[in-house]
């Protein structure tokens, strides 16, 4: 992991998806060791913005900065900084536990990945098995264990907690702790509770772009920041 | 980012081993589909020999088509196709091995296919060599088209008919050249024309596929 001092930020980000507003105003700010975590009802944009800060998707406004660095100018520095653990968990039913490790590691261009990094979420017994014997829950685990594998700065989760046990969210909480304690940053979109420590809360539902202030009317969003103290037009 | 590049191309090259037969279908079709043609056209040796040429290149064609969809597909459904995207290694330059790693598994088998069907066909002597070259010259062609086909649709389900119809009109100049340099070195007019046309087409393709198929997956994993 890179040294010294490191800010990530969005400023006003939006976004659509489908033609269909998601999304919009939505700023955070994370410093070294930072942590944030995404919530929010289902549709509320938080994979498309963790999707949006992997570089998967172009965010539709505002600005992204690594440093005051957009990470759309380089965005091979940005790919090697980051980890993204999506819903899907990249696992193929014929490659074993290490197949998919010494992939992983080597798919980010370093030759092997990290040793004893299977403990960490209790892999060891399983390191020669095959992707099609794993359990749900295991191949979360494996999947959960690429962030291990090879140093990133960013760790981006979506859902991460999904199919786990109690004594594995622990153990995933232990490695974001770890993480961050080393200066990292992490991103967690989740409905579950999982332990981050002073880290920032952003409620999606807040940033929803209501269709009818795109079409002019007033807005009558619950719960968003900008409803409060807003007049009560009511139904009609 | 070579360890990178040479890690992609052995992994699909090991998931095709363990895949076992179902990473051979495209031989499997290429063999079937040949051998069909003596016993639905007569064992008459003279007609063989006249249409051999254009029969193996058909099912040559018709055999890498077959195994296009699951250039991309595989990764892209089980989001493996992400973590690569992540990695130091440019999209274009993982199609690239994508494409690499598909020629290896389904052209090469072709071509160590191709001259025991030309016998079965009772394909002229003189016509070996340069259907071997014309083979290996036209099937990387094949991949490289096909990788466009393969990552525009990579999002859809039962993607099949439109990939043919996609990649098929493209085909069709590959395999013009490729049957006439194989008649013209039978019929003795020289193949060298036809050959050097599917040189070219082949650097062509090298240059531009990998950028408009990269272009496609960038689509496809937003």
């Amino acid at each position: 992991m890179s040294d010294g001092e490191k800010r990530f930020e969005a400023e006003n980000v939006a976004c659509i998806r489908g033609e269909r507003p998601v999304f919009s105003g939505l700023s955070f700010s994370l410093a070294t060791g930072g942590g944030l975590i995404l919530r929010g009802p289902n549709g509320s944009g938080k994979s498309s913005l963790l999707r949006i800060l992997a570089g998967f998707l172009k965010p539709v406004g505002g600005n992204l900065g690594w440093n005051d660095v957009d990470p759309q100018e380089a965005p091979e520095i940005h790919r090697a900084r980051t980890h993204y653990v999506g819903h899907m968990e990249a696992i193929k039913p014929t490659l074993t536990v290490n197949e998919h490790l010494a992939f992983w590691a080597r798919a980010k261009g370093f030759k092997r990945p990290a040793d004893n990094i299977l403990q960490a979420l209790d892999l060891d017994p399983l390191a020669d098995v095959p992707g099609r014997f794993l359990s749900a829950g295991q191949k979360r685990r494996l999947s959960l264990t690429r962030l291990l594998a090879t140093p990133a700065d960013l760790w981006l989760l979506d859902e991460p907690s999904v199919t786990l046990d109690v004594q594995s969210t622990a153990r995933l909480e232990d490695m974001l702790a770890a993480h961050r304690a080393s200066g990292g940053m992490a991103i967690v979109a989740t409905h579950a509770e999982i332990a981050l420590p002073g880290a920032e809360v952003i409620d999606m539902a807040g940033y929803r772009i209501a269709i009818d202030t795109l079409l002019g009317a007033p807005q009558k969003a619950a719960g968003g920041p900008t409803a409060a103290g807003e007049p009560d037009y009511g139904e009609w | 980012m070579v360890t990178a590049f040479f890690n992609l191309v052995g992994r699909d090259l090991r998931l095709a081993l363990r895949g076992g037969i179902g990473s051979l279908v495209a031989m499997v079709f290429f063999v079937i589909a040949a051998t069909l043609f003596p016993l639905g056209v007569g064992p008459e040796s003279a007609l063989l020999e006249r249409i051999a040429p254009g029969v193996l290149w058909v099912c040559a064609l018709l055999a890498t088509m077959l195994s296009l969809g699951r250039m991309f597909q595989d990764d892209y459904d089980d989001g493996s196709l992400e973590v690569i995207a992540l990695g130091p290694l440019p999209l274009e330059m993982v199609v690239l091995a994508k494409i690499l790693a598909h020629w290896l598994t389904t052209g090469l088998p072709l071509i160590i296919a191709a001259p025991a069907l030309a016998i079965l066909l009772n394909m002229s002597m003189q016509g070996f060599a340069v259907l071997i070259i014309s083979l290996l010259l036209g099937t990387p062609i094949l991949s490289l088209i096909g990788s466009v086909g393969a990552a525009l649709t990579v999002g859809l389900k039962r993607d099949g008919v439109l990939i043919s119809l996609l990649v098929l009109p493209l085909y069709v100049p590959v395999l013009i050249f490729a049957v006439g340099a194989v008649e013209g070195a039978i019929f003795g007019l020289g193949a060298q024309a036809n050959l050097l046309i599917l040189a070219g087409g082949f650097l062509f393709f090298l240059v531009l596929t990998p950028w408009a198929s990269a272009a496609a997956l960038r689509m496809a994993l937003e």
